[in-house]
C-alpha cells in the first residue's frame, strides 16, 4: 500500500454527517411512531394542533427521507467519492458549508411543519425561502461532488459515482422545476402549476425523489459497500452499464401511476403504467448485482452483522421494487390506491431498503473514520434482528389493512349500496394500526441501539485521519 | 398554463417514447452475450486498493424478462391510449368506461328502486328490506355530519327529534335533501355594539329560561323587534321558509348557553347542507324521507 504525500481525505465532513444520519433517523423514526400511536390512539395528539398527524407526518417523511436518508447521502457519497477517485475531497469549505446549510434547512423544517406552514405538496412542503436553500445547498453539493470526479487520479469512475452522479443532478431539476411557486409572504407561496397539471408536474417529483433520493443515490452506497464488506468484486459491470441507463430513462416518466383514475388524461396515465412495469427489470439489476456479487462467500453472511444489514436491504428493494410495478398496473392500483397498501409499499422500500443499507453502510463506516474497532458487535446483530423483525410487522400489518380496506371499500350490497360505511373501514384497520405501531417501534428501538453504539465507539478518543492511496495501477 | 392541443406536442410526447423504447432494446441486444457465467476475469480496473468488477454476462432469464416488459409495453401503448393524441386501436378510454359501469349498475337496481319509488312512505317504513337499504344510504351519504345515530351534533341537526329547521313534512324533507340548504344568520356585532349583543343574548336566553341579568330583557327584546323578529318572528317562533330557528323550543343547533348564543348574535351562523340531487336519485331521496320517519323518536 503505497501513500502520496502527507495528504488525507476529508473525513471530517465524512463523520459530521455520519453523526447526524444517526442522529436524524431517530428523530424521523421517532415521530413516524408518534403519529403511528395516533392512529391507534388519537388522544394522543393533546387537541394541540403541531402535534396533530397532520403537522407530524409531513415532519416525519421530511425527516426520515431528507434529514436521515439525505445526511446518509452526503456522508456516504463524500467518502465513496474521495476514495475512489484517490484524492481529497474538492472545495473544502464549500463541503462544510453543505453540511451546515443542509442542518440549517433540517432545522427549519422541523420548526414550521409543526407551525403549518406549508406548501402542501407531498414530500415539497418547504416554502420558498427553504426552497431557495436547499437548491443553493444542492449546487454546493454538486460542484463538491463533481469537482472531486474532475480532478480524480484514476481513469475510470467507478460504478458507485454514475450512480451518485445522476442523483445529484437529477435531484437538482426535480427540486427546482415542481418549486417553482410565486411568493405572497415569507411564509406562504403558490404554485406556477394549476389543476391537474400542478397534479403531474408534483407526482413527476414525488416518484422521482423516490427513484434517484431513495433508489439511485442509495444504489450508489450499495455498489461501493457490499463489495467492500464482501471483499469480492462486483459480479457484473456490463450489468451495472445496462441498468444504470435504463433506470434513469425510465424512472423519470413513471410518475403518473400516482394519478391513475383522476382526472389526468388517460394518455399520461397509460405511459406512467408501461414505464413503471417496463422499470421491473432495470431495478432488478441492481438487485442482481447487488446479491450476487456475495456468490461465492456465502458464508459470510453467518458470521458478518453489516454484510446482513446490507443484503436484506437489497432483498427488500429486490421486492419493493416488484412490488412497486405491479401496483401500478391499472387493474391492481384500483384496488391499492389510498390505501395502507400503499403505505406498507413505501416503508418495505424505506425501512427495509433505505434504512438497512444506511445502517450497514454506518456499521462499516464508523470505524474506519475515527481509527478504531466497533464498540459491540453483538449490539449490530441484534440491531439487524430488531430491524428485520420491526419491517416485517409492519409491512405484514399494512399488506393486510391496506388489501382489506380496498376490499371493504368496493364492497357492494344487491340494491346497489356500500356494504360498509366508512367508519366500519376505519374500525377494521384499528389492530393492524396496532401491530404497525409495534413493528415501527421495534425498528426505533434497534436505532436507538446503533446510536448507544456509534456513540461508544466515539466518545472513546479522538479521530483518526487517512491518507491518500494511490491508484493501483 | 396553457393546455397543450397543438398537434406538435402529440409527436412530442410519440417520439420520445418510441425512441425510450427502442433505445432500452437497443442497450439490452448490444450487451448480450453469448459467453457463459461464472468466468472469473475482471474489467481489470481498481479503486480504493481492492474494488473490482467481474464482466459476467447478462442472466438470461432477466434478458427475457427485460424483453417481455418491453413488448408488453409496446403492445399496450398500440391498444390503448398512450402515444400523445392516437386513441388506441381498442377504442378505450377511462370516461367510457366509467359511463359504462353507471349504466350497467343503474339497470340493474333500476326495478327495486322502482318499485320503492312506487310505494308510499307509510309502507315503505314498515318494510325491513327497504329500511336496510336506506340505513346503508344513510351510513354512506349522511352519517358523516348527522352522525350515525342521526342525532346530529352542534352545528349539524338531530334529525330524530321533530325539530325540523326547513319543515318536516316529506316534500320539505325530500327539498332540503335533493336541493341543500344554506341557513345565513348574520353577523350584528357592528350593528348592535358588544352592549346591545348582550342585551338580545340575555333576552333570547329569556324566552326558555330564567335570565341571568333580568335588566338586560327589555332593551334586548326592543333591539330584538327591529333585528331578528324579521327572520325570527315576533314571538321568537322561527321561519321554515328561511331556515330560522324557533328559539324558544330550547333546542339550539350552535348551542344554548349565553355565551353560545352570544358568539352566534355577534358574529352570524353560516348552516349548510350540501345538495344530493346526482348523487343520490329519486328513489333514494324517498326512501331516506321514509327512513327519517321510520327513526323519529315518538312526541
Amino acid at each position: 500500500m503505497n501513500t502520496t504525500s502527507q495528504e488525507t481525505y476529508n473525513y471530517t465532513v465524512v463523520r459530521q454527517f455520519a453523526l447526524m444520519t444517526v442522529v436524524w433517523g431517530v428523530v424521523g423514526m421517532l415521530v413516524g411512531v408518534l403519529i403511528a400511536a395516533q392512529l391507534v390512539w388519537p388522544a394522543l395528539n393533546f387537541d394541540t394542533a403541531w402535534l396533530t398527524f397532520g403537522r407530524l407526518r409531513p415532519l416525519h417523511t421530511n425527516a426520515v427521507i431528507f434529514a436521515f436518508g439525505g445526511s446518509a447521502l452526503f456522508c456516504t457519497s463524500y467518502y465513496v467519492v474521495q476514495r475512489t477517485c484517490h484524492v481529497r475531497l474538492a472545495f473544502g469549505p464549500l463541503a462544510a458549508f453543505t453540511f451546515w446549510g443542509w442542518n440549517l434547512v433540517i432545522v427549519l423544517a422541523a420548526i414550521t411543519l409543526p407551525l403549518g406552514i406549508t406548501t402542501t405538496k407531498e414530500y415539497a412542503e418547504l416554502e420558498w425561502p427553504i426552497d431557495i436553500l436547499i437548491a443553493v445547498v444542492w449546487v454546493a453539493y454538486a460542484i463538491v461532488f463533481f469537482g472531486t470526479i474532475l480532478k480524480r487520479r484514476i481513469k475510470h469512475i467507478y460504478v458507485a459515482n454514475w450512480f451518485f452522479g445522476g442523483f445529484i443532478l437529477t435531484v437538482a431539476i426535480l427540486h427546482i422545476f415542481n418549486n417553482l411557486e410565486v411568493p405572497v409572504s415569507m411564509t406562504k407561496s403558490y404554485s406556477i402549476y394549476a389543476g391537474v397539471q400542478d397534479a403531474m408536474v408534483q407526482w413527476w417529483y414525488g416518484h422521482n425523489a423516490v427513484g434517484f433520493f431513495l433508489t439511485a443515490g442509495f444504489l450508489g452506497i450499495m455498489y461501493y459497500f457490499i463489495p467492500k464488506q464482501a471483499n469480492r468484486p462486483v459480479y457484473s459491470y456490463r450489468l451495472s452499464v445496462v441498468h444504470f441507463w435504463a433506470l434513469i430513462f425510465t424512472y423519470i416518466w413513471a410518475g403518473p401511476h400516482h394519478l391513475h383514475y383522476t382526472a389526468l388524461p388517460d394518455w399520461a396515465q397509460s405511459l406512467g403504467m408501461v414505464f413503471s412495469i417496463v422499470l421491473l427489470a432495470p431495478s432488478w439489476g441492481g438487485m442482481i448485482n447487488g446479491i450476487m456479487t456475495l456468490s461465492g462467500a456465502w458464508h459470510k453472511l453467518r458470521t458478518d452483522p453489516i454484510l446482513k444489514f446490507l443484503i436484506v436491504s437489497v432483498s427488500f428493494y429486490g421486492m419493493s421494487t416488484f412490488e412497486g410495478p405491479m401496483m401500478s398496473i391499472k387493474t391492481v392500483n384500483a384496488l391499492s390506491h389510498y390505501t395502507d397498501w400503499t403505505i406498507g409499499h413505501v416503508h418495505s422500500g424505506a425501512l427495509g431498503w433505505v434504512g438497512m443499507v444506511s445502517m450497514g453502510a454506518l456499521y462499516y463506516l464508523i470505524p474506519r473514520l475515527y481509527g478504531r474497532e466497533i464498540y459491540s458487535v453483538k449490539l449490530i446483530d441484534l440491531h439487524f434482528w430488531m430491524a428485520t423483525i420491526g419491517i416485517v410487522l409492519y409491512i405484514t400489518a399494512m399488506w393486510i389493512s391496506g388489501i382489506m380496506q380496498g376490499l371493504m371499500w368496493r364492497a357492494v350490497n344487491e340494491d346497489g349500496t356500500l356494504i360498509y360505511s366508512f367508519v366500519e373501514t376505519v374500525e377494521a384497520m384499528h389492530p393492524y394500526y396496532l401491530v404497525r405501531f409495534l413493528g415501527g417501534l421495534i425498528y426505533l428501538s434497534g436505532m436507538l441501539l446503533m446510536a448507544y453504539n456509534v456513540f461508544m465507539t466515539v466518545a472513546r478518543g479522538k479521530a483518526a485521519e487517512a491518507p491518500v492511496l494511490a491508484p493501483a495501477h | 398554463m396553457p393546455d397543450f392541443v397543438h398537434p406538435f406536442w402529440s409527436w412530442y410526447i410519440i417520439i420520445p417514447v418510441v425512441l425510450g423504447l427502442v433505445f432500452c432494446v437497443v442497450l439490452v441486444y448490444l450487451n448480450t452475450t453469448s459467453k457463459p457465467p461464472g468466468e472469473t476475469e475482471t474489467t481489470d480496473h481498481v479503486w480504493d486498493e481492492d474494488l473490482e468488477e467481474y464482466n459476467n454476462p447478462l442472466p438470461r432469464w432477466w434478458l427475457n424478462m427485460f424483453y417481455i416488459t418491453l413488448v408488453f409495453g409496446a403492445a399496450y401503448l398500440l391498444l390503448y391510449p398512450g402515444l400523445g393524441s392516437f386513441p388506441g386501436f381498442l377504442g378505450w378510454t377511462s370516461k367510457g368506461r366509467y359511463d359504462n359501469e353507471v349504466q350497467a349498475a343503474e339497470a340493474s337496481f333500476k326495478p327495486l328502486y322502482d318499485a320503492y319509488l312506487a310505494t308510499s312512505l307509510d309502507v315503505l317504513e314498515q318494510d325491513v328490506a327497504a329500511m336496510g337499504t336506506a340505513k346503508r344510504l344513510f351510513a354512506t351519504n349522511c352519517a358523516l355530519c348527522h352522525g350515525a345515530d342521526a342525532r346530529g351534533a352542534t352545528g349539524f341537526p338531530n334529525l330524530r327529534d321533530h325539530d325540523w329547521l326547513w319543515g318536516g313534512e316529506a316534500d320539505a324533507i325530500k327539498t332540503t335533501i335533493a336541493g341543500g340548504r344554506n341557513a345565513v344568520m348574520p353577523p350584528w356585532e357592528s350593528a348592535l355594539g358588544q352592549s346591545g349583543v348582550e342585551q338580545v343574548s340575555e333576552y333570547v336566553y329569556s324566552l326558555t329560561r330564567d335570565p341571568i341579568n333580568p335588566a338586560l330583557v327589555a332593551p334586548g327584546q326592543q333591539h330584538y323587534n327591529t333585528l331578528c323578529a324579521a327572520c325570527h318572528g315576533p314571538e321568537g317562533k322561527g321561519n321554515p321558509m328561511l331556515g330560522a330557528p324557533d328559539l324558544t323550543d330550547n333546542v339550539w343547533l350552535y348551542g344554548g348557553s349565553l355565551g353560545a348564543i352570544r358568539q352566534s348574535v355577534a358574529l352570524g351562523r353560516n348552516g349548510v347542507m350540501p345538495a344530493f340531487e346526482g348523487q343520490l336519485n329519486e328513489s333514494q331521496i324517498h326512501l331516506l324521507t321514509a327512513y327519517l320517519g321510520s327513526i323519529s323518536e315518538s312526541e
